[in-house]
């Protein structure tokens, strides 16, 4: 019965939040977005929320307005630090939470890719996962300078392009998943009549070959903690929903409304967790937060707009409509707080109590690792004997 | 007047994946659970050592085509320990071995970057290349570099990431909310880089960080490496650690510096070095010769030899004599993914004296093994091992050393708790940090 299935959620952590003005309020710590203690205190206030993750925003270059290239905004938040190092410093100061990190999979090594989420798992005894994002920016692209992209002029599922660049994600994700496993996990024997500290015949191979790159393996981490860590996509079209349903655990989709939840259910079945994607400005006075949007709209210069759903209103207003669509079929949601901490603050301590009082969502940690947390099984490792 | 005292630099390097680490001891733990790194992180931070260092390697070693099993095998990623090792340390350096073919400069300078300001400007990065195919098959590139090239390219791909590191110099992050500007200048981060190797532009992501570029680190040894080390770094991971050697090496780096119009105190030369500990002297030598024994288990001896004979051995016993035939000539195809192959350049000559060696001594093949495998860089008691230390860098053979010690996680902290008082009390080494970064600790320019 998915309508009675607890609600799971996450945040989505970006800067000082998702509203380009959101540095510029009081309560802000605008000068801290590169320090480690500023995201650690981030994630600790969503683990005290008892969210199932946290999803931390990264990118290529500094973020921009533009489609493609750099937009020299000097208004915004400009600049960012490596999301996946983030979740690795925040590990040993949580304990329950699940960390998930973007890693742009466009022009980065999949080796590389798989022995750092292995180790973020290692180091949060189970707890990591990605959220594998491609790059069609040719602004991107010059950052390494190995092949010609064109300039991105537009957004067009069919482009060929694009449709290879998310084939080419999915190649890149099969090789990371391949070298979780590459390790069995009672591999490491430590033998001292035989002097072996590895069993080798449990050590793997992966042998990848695909379109864009060759993978030998093993990897050089041994298996992490869950197995396979959780991988989560963000979807809206064609071919991230591919990718989703080829390589993801979990999905993050953009419903506006409950017609476009069926529809994007159909699109992504087969994915464990189907998740909408909410922006959230939260407040207790009904009415105060689309004012406060208001403000900081008039701050930015513009009104703000976003590829999810912008949510203005109270977290009881939010618990309904995050409960109407679970009934269609959602698992979960995650939220894109408009401004940290305030927004953060408002899920974690004013909706996450609605949705308890509702018996929608945990009131204690269930499980030590992400996986459990989502109520996924610890895989089979699919090189080792049946 | 008496010339001014030195002050030691000491670090810790994580034990390795060769046969140094003693895995067969019972107090040797996980090589890849992070409590084994925060064991020997919060040990060398709580006696005030300058830094940690990460080795790194890409593939796992193999042997006649088989992965090594022999040794530790497995580690995790370099960066992303060291970014958790900031969470559970304050002051102590995190160093870590980097990779300069299987990677591009936007993503390395922009990892250490972020590693630099999530630990408040504690991060090193030690340069190293490779260029076998052996390696590459684990990358999109595969083995895409001509041996020749490999200096070549790590040069061009540090001078690359210090253009990234460099360019957001000049801009200021001020997040002023009455004016409403973020930054002070539209083209923050703003690059243009084209030579032989890189051609690459546009933005970088990261604003500068505490210490402006990591601290660099060397480990090449060639005339090459040396003038590469002198012309750009911090720091070199030297191999000499002997006292003679290490003078000689000393000076010879020391006296590159001035030609690119750099002073003495701008390079240090950190050796590696492995040490054991006794109450006695005597009965440091009696635990070195134990650990060594451990080092090199038979069949572990038995792969030694296999290195010169370039054949299979497996069928004598490593207590037994050496083996009556001959070296296999050719090329040496049996190990792979090491990062120092030992050279042996003439394998006959080598086989026949260390047989003559056997025959004279009555060495076993293990015995054998033992032997040419040297003894330990430091074995003494505590007050031995200080005072050894202390004269080579004091007399100009060093200016500290990179500790290894056989055990994981617990080796260092008999020498925390044993040598570093002894330095203290000398007069040579910290009791309390002075600075935050690691640049101050080594006490370099900023």
């Amino acid at each position: 019965m998915p309508g009675r299935s607890p609600l799971h959620l996450a945040v989505a952590l970006d800067g000082a939040g998702w509203h380009p003005a959101a540095w510029r309020e009081a309560d802000a710590r605008p000068r801290e977005l590169f320090s480690g203690r500023y995201w650690t205190d981030l994630v600790g206030e969503a683990e005290r929320g008892l969210l199932d993750f946290v999803t931390i925003e990264d990118s290529l270059g500094p973020q921009s307005t533009l489609l493609d290239g750099h937009d020299d905004r000097v208004d915004q938040v400009r600049g960012r630090l490596d999301a996946v190092l983030i979740a690795a410093r925040v590990a040993p100061r949580t304990s329950r939470i699940g960390l998930v990190p973007s890693a742009v999979v466009t022009h980065t090594e999949p080796f590389h890719l798989s022995k750092a989420v292995a180790t973020v798992d290692h180091v949060s005894l189970g707890r990591a996962g990605f959220r594998p994002v491609v790059s069609a920016r040719s602004s991107d692209a010059r950052h390494f300078g190995r092949r010609d992209v064109p300039v991105l002029e537009g957004v067009d599922p069919t482009d060929p392009l694009l449709v290879d660049l998310f084939e080419e994600a999915a190649d890149h994700v099969e090789v990371v998943r391949r070298l979780w496993d590459s390790w069995e996990d009672d591999a490491e024997i430590r033998d001292t009549a035989t002097g072996r500290f590895v069993d080798r015949e449990k050590l793997h191979r992966i042998d990848f070959e695909g379109r864009w790159f060759s993978v030998r393996g093993p990897s050089i981490t041994p298996r992490p903690p869950q197995g396979q860590p959780v991988v989560s996509v963000l979807a809206h079209a064609g071919p991230a929903y591919r990718l989703a349903v080829r390589a993801a655990d979990v999905v993050h989709v953009t419903p506006f409304e409950t017609a476009d939840v069926h529809r994007i259910l159909a699109e992504v079945a087969g994915v464990s967790h189907v998740f909408g994607e909410l922006v959230v400005f939260l407040d207790d006075v009904p009415g105060a937060a689309a004012s406060r949007k208001e403000r900081l709209d008039s701050l930015a210069g513009q009104d703000f707009t976003s590829d999810a759903l912008v949510f203005t209103g109270t977290a009881g207003e939010l618990a309904d409509l995050l409960l109407g669509w679970r009934e269609a079929g959602l698992t979960g949601y995650r939220l894109r707080p408009g401004a940290v901490p305030h927004d953060l603050e408002a899920i974690t301590r004013a909706l996450v109590p609605e949705l308890q009082r509702r018996g929608a969502f945990r009131t204690e940690y269930e499980a030590g690792t992400l996986r459990g947390l989502l109520g996924l099984p610890r895989p089979a490792n699919r090189y080792a004997p049946a | 007047m008496t010339k001014p005292r030195k002050q030691v630099h000491l670090a810790v390097h994580f034990p390795g994946v060769n046969n140094t680490t003693v895995w067969s001891d019972p107090r040797s733990g996980s090589h890849i659970d992070f409590s084994s790194f925060e064991h020997l992180a919060k040990t060398a931070e709580r006696a005030k050592f300058d830094f940690l260092f990460l080795a790194e390697g890409l593939r796992l070693r193999e042997y006649a085509g088989r992965i090594h099993d022999l040794d530790v095998v497995g580690r995790p990623d370099t960066f992303t320990v060291l970014a958790a090792l900031a969470a559970v340390t304050d002051r102590l350096g995190l160093a870590g071995t980097i990779n300069s073919t299987f990677n591009e400069p936007y993503e390395v300078a922009r990892q250490f970057a972020t590693l630099d300001h999530l630990s408040d400007g504690r991060a090193a990065w030690n340069v190293v290349t490779s260029w076998d195919a052996f390696t590459g098959e684990n990358f999109r590139r595969g083995g895409f570099l001509p041996a020749d090239q490999r200096y070549e390219r790590a040069e061009r791909f540090m001078r690359t990431a210090w253009e990234l590191f460099d360019s957001w110099n000049g801009v200021e992050v001020l997040a002023d909310r009455e004016s409403g500007r973020f930054v002070s200048d539209p083209a923050a981060g703003a690059f243009t880089h084209h030579d032989d190797h890189f051609a690459i532009e546009g933005r970088f992501a990261v604003p500068t960080s505490p210490q402006g570029r990591p601290v660099i680190f060397q480990a090449g040894d060639s005339d090459g490496g040396r003038e590469f080390a002198a012309a750009t770094a911090d720091a070199i991971f030297s191999r000499h650690g002997e006292f003679t050697a290490g003078q000689a090496f000393y000076a010879d780096v020391k006296g590159r510096l001035a030609r690119y119009g750099r002073e003495h105190e701008d390079l240090l030369v950190l050796p590696a070095a492995t040490f054991v500990l006794g109450d006695t002297d005597a009965e440091a030598q009696d635990l070195a010769a134990e650990v060594r024994r451990q080092q090199t288990s038979g069949p572990t001896a038995i792969r030694l030899l296999e290195e010169v004979w370039n054949r299979d051995l497996s069928g004598y016993d490593p207590d037994g004599p050496l083996p009556d035939v001959d070296p296999v000539a050719g090329e040496n195809t049996v190990v792979k993914g090491r990062a120092s192959v030992r050279q042996h350049r003439d394998p006959f000559a080598v086989a026949r004296q260390w047989r003559e060696l056997a025959e004279a001594k009555g060495l076993s093949i293990r015995d054998l093994a033992i032997h040419v495998s040297g003894e330990q860089t430091f074995i003494g008691s505590p007050a031995t091992v200080a005072e050894t230390i202390n004269r080579a860098v004091q007399e100009d053979a060093s200016d500290g050393v990179i500790l290894v010690p056989h055990i994981t996680p617990g080796g260092l902290d008999e020498f925390a708790d044993k040598v570093v008082p002894l330095l203290q009390e000398r007069g040579v080494f910290r009791t309390e940090y002075e600075g935050t970064t690691l640049r101050s600790h080594l006490g370099l320019r900023p």
